[in-house]
């Protein structure tokens, strides 16, 4: 058992899964006889060693900021919102048809329009599962499995059977956006050697820094987080659990919604049909995770995660790994983080450097009397309560 | 189309699509009910449909016609094995239920298409030539009317799920192991107390469930998809949750709830030969199951039908 303070211990914890993970990766590939030193370096070296690979990595890591954010916002408030895949698609799906739809409007209004639309539309999806929570009591980490499952038809029937044809180009695919909708920016593509970088990165920054504003400095952040840390207590102290639940709910899935708006309007500049619940909604669940649902954490989980994704690729045509290891650490990963009673075994907190005495040496503490509870500083000569 | 025949084929249709959701709605039963929540049934299954396939493909020409139900048992004992992650994370290491079982789901398709890959250096296997095809039922598909809608030209596999789905039922609430096993999910310290060895029993539910799910998975491949790739399970794991919720947690209720949503299943994709189905949009048969597990569990509120200690962990104090 290694001492080590309650601080050390929260970096070490994801230090330690990810090189685990990327261990376990290494071994498999090593049971199927590829070389992983080769497969690691060819990985990193494609994602961050030109212009391309890091826009690439950039844009990448945008959108799985926004379904981070989103599923750490209702873990905050003490829910499992499995339904990111759902929330993202919906959300990707409207901005892309508002956008198609209205190719006329100018661009200050149409793009805010559409990436809000989006939004909405996320929200939508998350806050029928906020709603039965609070009303209801109904288990969100069903509901939203469910919902995944609804929306991915629903968007399937849409875009096929609703959707103008004049918006599509044959069945699976929309035409692409028009440039006053886009997040495309001519200068910041070209800095990144023409990769699909776009402006989805400054709003997923501002997407960082909202949710640590919203969750360190803002009441609403602290009813969430009360909500979630005791629903009974906060309720006790005056909160709303039902208000609280839902609205962590739609937040969620507003962000989540943006995640889809982001690959509508930034990567692809379409919306094609989807078969099976989309990528960046379990990435941005297992970003979330790994990032502890701290703000820093997820901007700096996304970019990891977007290292392995689209350092993959390179090391799929360098060195001959098929891509499929990347899920495979990613997973690992996430394994490790369940799994963190391990460390509470391997890792002791070093209670003498972490709950220092509050009081200064010469007061004391007071008998408690159960009313004004025991934090009442007497002087030495003070009257006894 | 006469009635008969109609009939028939909307049977047959729904025991094939079913066949899979039952057996590892059933796994999903088990593991609830022993206090381990198990969204991880969609990552088994996958586990389940490629071992299968890799089995079939490997000794078709060795086994003939006995290659698929080998093949199953193949997909089921991996799948077996595939869930000790699960448990071991969740009984010993008091992993969060849902995280755990989220690990299984997005650990399964990418390690079987990797493997995929590193045999047949491609992203899917070629088709197999043994699947389970259609079966007459000996004796019973002589029957008049009944033989010909049920018993033949059917899924054997079906058959098997419900014979199955009777003797777990039976298990579970007609012997001392299941009355344990219930128990544990229940209130596992009161079963703790009683002498009840609490993860010996969380075991037996997850591993069973593994089992179960495994085999589901095998039978999906072999009898529908034909193949393994990326796409191949698709949600089935996750209807098979759906039909756990909606059968109340019991294996019985896991069962109808499969057929049902084995027949909407079916009905998307023979609804264009259905006469008063041609008009029906599909998209109403894909989301039903969905649906209606979002309204079941709402109209259960208050009735307390999940096992009280799903999803707790049991922290046995030294």
């Amino acid at each position: 058992m290694i001492k080590v303070s309650a601080k050390t211990k929260r970096y070490l914890v994801p230090i330690i899964s990810v090189i685990a993970g990327f261990l376990i990766g290494a071994i498999i590939m090593l049971i199927w006889s590829y070389n992983p030193i080769t497969a690691y370096s060819s990985m990193f070296a494609s994602a961050l060693g030109n212009m391309n690979g890091l826009g690439e990595t950039i844009r990448e890591a945008t959108p799985l900021i926004f379904t981070a954010v989103g599923f750490a916002i209702a873990s905050k408030a003490g829910f499992f919102n499995i339904g990111l895949p759902g929330q993202a698609q919906a959300g990707w799906l409207t901005s892309v048809w508002i956008v198609l739809a209205n190719p006329t409007l100018p661009k200050y209004i149409l793009l805010p329009l559409a990436i809000l639309a989006g939004a909405l539309a996320g929200a939508i999806v998350a806050g029928i599962a906020g709603f039965l929570r609070a009303y209801f009591g109904t288990n969100e980490v069903i509901t939203t499995i469910m919902l995944n499952y609804i929306v991915l038809y629903l968007c399937q029937y849409l875009m096929q059977q609703v959707m103008p044809e004049s918006l599509r180009n044959g069945a699976d695919t929309t035409k692409d956006i028009p440039a006053n909708g886009s997040l495309h920016l001519d200068w910041l593509s070209h800095l990144f050697g023409d990769s699909r970088i776009n402006a989805g990165i400054f709003l997923g920054i501002g997407a960082i820094l909202i949710y640590w504003f919203l969750m360190k400095k803002t009441t609403v952040g602290f009813e969430i987080k009360a909500v979630g840390l005791n629903p009974f207590a906060s309720r006790y102290a005056g909160i709303s659990a039902k208000k609280n639940i839902i609205l962590s709910m739609l937040l969620s899935g507003g962000f989540a919604g943006i995640g889809g708006v982001v690959q509508g309007l930034g990567t692809y500049q379409n919306y094609f049909t989807q078969t099976s619940s989309i990528n960046i909604g379990w990435d941005g669940l297992s970003v979330a995770l790994l990032g502890n649902s701290t703000a820093i954490g997820i901007l700096i989980a996304s970019l990891l995660f977007s290292i392995l994704k689209i350092g993959g690729l390179g090391m799929q045509t360098v060195a001959g790994v098929p891509y499929e290891i990347v899920s495979i650490v990613i997973a690992a990963i996430i394994f490790f983080i369940a799994i963190k009673y391990v460390f509470e075994l391997l890792f002791a907190v070093n209670k003498t450097a972490s709950y220092k005495h509050p009081l200064k040496k010469g007061t004391e503490i007071g008998p408690n009397n159960g009313v004004d509870g025991p934090n009442i500083k007497l002087q030495k000569e003070g009257p006894v309560l | 189309m006469n009635l008969t025949s109609l009939l028939a084929l909307i049977v047959s249709s729904t025991l094939v699509y079913s066949a899979p959701l039952i057996l590892a709605s059933l796994g999903g039963v088990y593991s609830e009910n022993s206090g381990i929540v198990n969204i991880g049934l969609e990552g088994i299954m996958t586990i389940g449909a490629f071992t299968s396939i890799i089995f079939n493909l490997t000794f078709a020409q060795d086994f003939g016609a006995a290659t698929p139900w080998l093949g199953a048992l193949v997909g089921a004992i991996f799948g077996l094995i595939f869930s000790l992650l699960h448990a071991f994370a969740t009984i010993n290491l008091h992993a969060d239920h849902i995280i755990s079982g989220t690990v299984l789901n997005l650990l399964a398709p990418p390690l079987g298409v990797f493997l995929i890959k590193a045999i047949y250096e491609k992203g899917q296997t070629p088709n197999i030539t043994a699947n389970f095809g259609y079966t007459n039922i000996p004796g019973l598909a002589d029957i008049p009317v009944i033989g010909k809608v049920f018993f033949t030209n059917t899924s054997a596999p079906a058959w098997l799920a419900i014979i199955i789905t009777v003797l777990l039922w039976w298990i579970l609430y007609k012997t001392r192991i299941g009355l344990r096993l219930r128990s544990t999910g229940e209130n596992p310290q009161a079963a703790d107390t009683l002498g009840v060895n609490v993860y010996k029993m969380r075991y037996i539910g997850v591993l069973t469930s593994g089992f179960m799910a495994g085999l589901g998975g095998a039978v999906f491949a072999q009898s529908i998809s034909g193949n393994f790739s990326i796409s191949t399970i698709v949600g089935q794991g996750f209807m098979a949750l759906a039909a756990v919720i909606f059968g109340k947690w019991n294996p019985i209720g896991a069962m109808l709830s499969s057929l049902f949503f084995g027949f909407a299943q079916s009905l998307s994709i023979i609804g264009n030969q259905l006469p008063g189905f041609e008009k029906i949009p599909t998209v109403y048969m894909q989301i039903a199951p969905y649906v209606i597990t979002i309204v079941v569990l709402v109209v259960f509120l208050g009735k307390s039908v999940a096992p009280a200690a799903a999803g707790v962990n049991y922290i046995k104090s030294k």
